[in-house]
């Protein structure tokens, strides 16, 4: 079966499109908003969910998705109810890939074989794996690809050329490029820079690139989506979607955030292309 | 002309264990499990120390701060009313609760502050929960000029204002970390997230054996002196090594800073004492080997204490310095390996221990160390007298005489 984050970007390249890729955490603002959110992405113009499985200790990540984490864990979330999130979203959406963000501690206390087992089965495709560097990768990679996974992996600004080729070497799905040096949702962007670097990286990759980390306006995605295949949008979004407390607040939230990035992806693209 | 004159204590070279290899892994435990950003400043981190280690200027320097700052070697000092209180084996305790700060903490940090140095580093940041190795950072900061940043959780600044005040004098930016439990993991968390931002001017002081490799094997090595020091110490004094070593583990720093030099001493039995808070079974403790699970947290595989979807407890103990959910990945070896044991000691017996030595020896020992101690008297009651037992007094009590004070309703 082929994966259903490469048919998605293909399609987007076929459309000379830039894709987006929206985060929200698990569980957060509310567990029981959580599928409802993810379709409201989808309607909002969202290509790929990322979706954040909640931790503790979420190291690399800003307060906005720290604190994320904590309301979800302090309303119940857990692993295992993630997965089940992502089975329910599945009853009515079988074709946007949702892609597991996290930690590797809560997956491995269920065990990385039942993990991987589990996530095939409720339509899950792809795991980014925070804290796993593709040196660790022995513990898992093929644990996930035998269940027909994509492991996604993170380059950073700070990454060396001798590991650039190594995870591109691994790289399936996309490679996520890391926009700045520092955590989740910080600073400003220095967007010609990324611009560049992506330019250099699309040398060398067999996949497509995503980048993210502190994009918050449709200025910046515009600057972007030329460079990259897809744009990706976190803490902004989980930003606006805190204080959400019913289903039309969080579809109001969503297209707050993801319509304006949408249009102006879809613009600079048909302006690149003219 | 002293037995224990730095001149003439011939130290053995560092134990060479082979562990960790090339990637940070102590068997299963250890490695580098961190974000992207961090592989690159802890790769230049790894060459930047085996140049150092390479480099006999380094050593000579750090010979000299050991010696003339912290006042270097610590001695060995033999506990003997204790001894004969408890009639068993005699009672030997490694000093270091006389360096300077107070603790074994600055063997670390005036080893690392000496690597920021030579790496062109202009600013420290360190993560601190009793506040033991923030006032050792914040100290080899102020002696090198390099501005200094100490995160610390929000309820540990609370109950460590002395430390909190300590470490302004010397200059330092405490910052309270509000986020998660407000305690050392998170402080940990805050100063990870800080060093990922400003990794071009800024070194990070990790205070214990864990974080990403190649911390776990450099503060071990630099704390390696306490081992080092007390082998050449027990066979210049008594001709032959103790019976047994006891040292306390939160992070595990004092305790493998012992253990090492001695890991191929087969006849050493090694004991690691961790807190047992209110008992194993209450759930309120911080004993991660006793009691806890191997996953992996602040970017090393190693034992924690997790609830059943792999979230990080909260830990509790009398003592904040043992107050952590993770340990050292190189006790997580010892301990599955079977060279070292791993034993708990609840609060009310460190808390006596703490008295014990106080009116016993007239030293009033940090209640970290005080677990060692309550272990080291409960080991020696069943051995001879004709045996030793060397138990590290990592610290001096100073700090905890407001929290001994508060719990026994005694206002100050």
């Amino acid at each position: 079966m082929s994966n259903r984050i490469d048919a998605r970007l293909a399609e987007l390249a076929a459309q000379g499109r830039c894709g987006l890729v929206a985060f929200i955490t698990a569980g957060d603002p509310a567990p029981e908003l959580t599928v409802p959110a993810m379709h409201a992405l989808v309607k909002a113009g969202t290509d790929i969910i990322e979706l954040g499985m909640p931790f503790s200790d979420p190291m690399a990540d800003g307060p906005v998705i720290q604190r994320s984490s904590e309301r979800a864990l302090s309303k119940g979330m857990n692993l295992r109810r993630t997965l089940a999130c992502v089975s329910q979203f599945r009853e009515s959406d079988s074709t946007t890939p949702v892609v597991l963000m996290g930690y590797l501690n809560p997956i491995e206390h269920l065990g990385l074989a039942e993990f991987a087992r589990q996530a095939a089965q409720s339509g899950v495709d792809g795991v980014l794996l925070v804290d796993c560097p593709v040196e660790e990768l022995d513990t898992c990679g093929s644990l996930l690809r035998d269940q027909g996974l994509h492991q996604i992996f993170l380059i950073s600004p700070t990454t060396s050329g001798d590991r650039v080729s190594q995870i591109c070497a691994q790289g399936q799905g996309f490679l996520y490029y890391v926009s700045l040096k520092g955590i989740t949702g910080a600073g400003s962007l220095a967007t010609d820079a990324v611009a560049a670097s992506l330019a250099e990286l699309k040398h060398q990759s067999t996949v497509p690139l995503a980048v993210g980390f502190g994009i918050k306006s449709a200025e910046q995605a515009a600057a972007l989506a030329s460079a990259a295949d897809a744009v990706v949008v976190g803490s902004a979004l989980v930003e606006r979607l805190a204080d959400a407390i019913d289903v039309e607040q969080v579809e109001i939230a969503a297209t707050a955030v993801l319509a304006p990035l949408r249009a102006a992806l879809d613009q600079a693209r048909r302006a690149a292309a003219a | 002309m002293s037995i224990d004159n730095v001149s003439e204590l011939e130290l053995s070279p560092p134990a060479d264990t082979g562990l960790p290899d090339q990637r940070g892994h102590f068997g299963r435990f250890g490695g580098r499990f961190v974000s992207e950003t961090l592989m690159a400043p802890l790769d230049e981190l790894t060459r930047a120390y085996a140049a150092a280690v390479a480099d006999p200027a380094f050593w000579e320097e750090m010979e000299r701060d050991r010696r003339d700052y912290v006042g270097r070697p610590s001695p060995i000092y033999h506990a003997q009313r204790l001894s004969e209180e408890i009639g068993g084996a005699q009672i030997l305790l490694k000093r270091e609760d006389l360096n300077h700060t107070g603790a074994h903490k600055v063997n670390n940090t005036i080893g690392q502050a000496l690597l920021a140095k030579r790496m062109g580093k202009t600013r420290i940041i360190a993560e601190t929960g009793a506040g033991q190795h923030g006032v050792a950072s914040a100290t080899v900061a102020a002696r090198l000029g390099l501005e200094c940043v100490v995160y610390m959780g929000a309820v540990d600044v609370e109950r460590q204002a002395i430390n909190v005040f300590r470490m302004k004098l010397l200059g330092a930016q405490v910052v309270p970390v509000t986020s998660g439990s407000k305690t050392l993991k998170d402080a940990l968390n805050e100063a990870m997230r800080d060093w990922v931002a400003n990794v071009d001017d800024t070194f990070y002081i990790i205070g214990t054996v864990a974080g990403p490799h190649p911390y776990p094997m450099l503060v071990r090595d630099f704390n390696a002196i306490v081992g080092r020091e007390a082998r050449a110490q027990m066979l210049q004094r008594y001709g032959h090594l103790p019976d047994a070593l006891v040292a306390c583990v939160g992070g595990g720093s004092n305790a493998i800073g012992l253990f090492h030099p001695f890991i191929g001493d087969q006849d050493v039995a090694i004991y690691g004492v961790e807190a047992a808070g209110r008992g194993l079974s209450s759930g309120q403790h911080a004993a991660s080997l006793c009691a806890g699970k191997p996953g992996v947290l602040h970017g090393n595989r190693t034992y924690l204490l997790t609830d059943d979807d792999g979230q990080v407890i909260e830990t509790h103990s009398i003592s904040a310095g043992l107050d952590y959910p993770g340990v050292g990945p190189e006790h997580a070896w010892l301990h599955e390996s079977g060279r070292a044991k791993y034993v708990g000691i609840t609060d009310d017996e460190a808390l006596a221990a703490f008295h014990k030595l106080s009116r016993c020896e007239g030293i009033i020992p940090a209640l970290e160390s005080a677990h060692a101690v309550a272990y080291g008297m409960k080991l020696a009651a069943t051995m001879r007298s004709d045996q030793t037992v060397l138990v590290n007094l990592s610290g001096r009590g100073d700090k905890d005489v407001h929290t001994v004070a508060k719990l026994e309703g005694i206002g100050l």
